[in-house]
């Protein structure tokens, strides 16, 4: 099977930056790629016909609830905390904030909402990769982006402040 | 029927900037944002989201790959401990060789080898399909509708966390879980699920020798099962013996039930 090889390989880069921003850990992002990986060319066989992008998110989708559900029983310091320096301007600042945004946001609708709008797929898709209903679907997207406004929005005016 | 003059809903906000609104609806909600400043506003907060996020992570995708993440180097090598892995895979080669083709040539219908943990587990997980299958009144012990309970229990039991898969999105409601004896001595678990016209699907799990195998197949006249083992956790997918229906219902748990230790 070839094609499939093929097609998983083609994928690695968009896995990689969907782990990413799901984790923002680069090396918890690449474990998590690595792990699908392998569960997929294992399991090869289990895959019939449909898309093979569309299967590696569900895997990774799927393994990452499962490491964060092991992570809850941890206490963690996440290294988003670690240099948690109040953002002043350039470039970088508008970047960590929106990776504190999504920080906040429970898993269901982080996954969701990144795999709209940052991995472009469609909400029919990303039903199939969560296994739920279009409708919650998109009401994980709308709560995600309430969400992420009010935070941006609550933490803006109060760095100026704090100028 | 002029689908131009309905009102715009929110869901239609946040589908028209995801490229999801139908066409017949493109200009109603156009007209909507001009004639209504905050909801433009929304659809503008939300956009610039959507572009910081990809500003923040879309370069990721750019990168070199890392070469732990080659395929070919993941195909020669499982994550941990590589050459036990390749030395697992040819020990394992090397009995279903002597299992199937050897014992099938010295002497075929004569049981020449001990029955392999494929047949040990398949054997028990239909017997106990096919015989909690049937119960109307008590089919399980614990309901489905204490599932965190059951959860903690069975995991208790069993001595490792369990995942106790969610298959509503098939069209499968647990009817709930119950503990089982398993073929190495120690407990299995074993879960029970229906589907619209009442058809029902076992899953079973129970520690095993083997760290891992891949997926195998067994059908009897009425039953059918697929096998893998993970992490050191056997699974048996048992159900009538449909295999593209048992395939998909194998792949849902598949999907869920690993990750145990991928942390």
């Amino acid at each position: 099977m070839a094609g499939f090889r093929q097609s998983v390989e083609a994928t690695i880069p968009a896995l990689r930056r969907y782990a990413r921003a799901l984790t923002r850990d680069s090396d918890a992002a690449d474990d998590l790629v690595q792990d699908t990986l392998v569960r997929a060319l294992r399991s090869e066989h289990l895959f019939h016909g449909g898309d093979v992008r569309s299967w590696l998110y569900t895997i990774l989708t799927n393994l990452n609830r499962n490491r964060l559900r092991s992570l809850a029983r941890r206490p963690l310091l996440s290294p988003i905390e670690d240099n948690d320096a109040p953002d002043m301007a350039g470039p970088e600042a508008g970047g960590r904030d929106i990776e504190r945004a999504l920080a906040t946001l429970v898993e269901d609708q982080r996954s969701a909402l990144l795999l709209v709008v940052l991995e472009g797929l469609s909400y029919r898709e990303v039903a199939e990769i969560q296994g739920v209903p279009i409708g919650t679907v998109m009401s994980r997207l709308a709560r995600a982006r309430v969400q992420i406004k009010a935070y941006l929005d609550g933490e803006r005016p109060m760095l100026r402040r704090v100028k | 029927m002029n689908h131009h003059d309905s009102p715009v809903t929110v869901d239609e906000l946040h589908a028209y900037i995801d490229g999801e609104l139908p066409a017949d609806r493109q200009g109603a909600v156009s007209d909507w944002l001009a004639a209504h400043p905050q909801d433009a506003e929304l659809v503008a907060a939300w956009r610039a989201q959507a572009e910081s996020i990809r500003a923040r992570y879309g370069g990721v995708a750019s990168e070199p790959v890392p070469e732990r993440l080659k395929l070919e180097r993941l195909l020669q090598s499982g994550r941990r401990g590589s050459w036990t892995w390749r030395l697992v895979a040819a020990a394992a080669a090397v009995v279903t060789f002597l299992i199937g083709g050897g014992a099938g040539w010295v002497a075929r219908g004569v049981s020449a080898a001990a029955p392999s943990s494929f047949e040990i587990f398949t054997a028990d997980a239909l017997d106990a399909y096919k015989l909690y299958v049937v119960e109307v009144r008590h089919p399980v012990e614990v309901g489905g509708d204490e599932r965190a309970h059951m959860k903690q229990w069975l995991s208790k039991r069993i001595g490792y966390p369990l995942n106790v898969p969610e298959l509503q999105s098939i069209g499968l409601k647990l009817v709930g879980g119950r503990l089982l004896p398993g073929p190495t001595g120690e407990a299995a678990a074993f879960y029970m699920y229906e589907g619209p016209s009442g058809e029902r699907f076992t899953v079973y799990c129970a520690r095993s020798h083997s760290p891992q195998t891949g997926l195998r197949y067994r059908d009897e006249t009425r039953a059918a099962a697929f096998y893998w083992v993970e992490d050191n956790v056997a699974y048996v997918v048992s159900g009538p013996a449909d295999r593209d229906r048992l395939k998909k219902v194998t792949r849902a748990v598949w999907e869920q039930v690993d990750g145990r230790k991928s942390s």
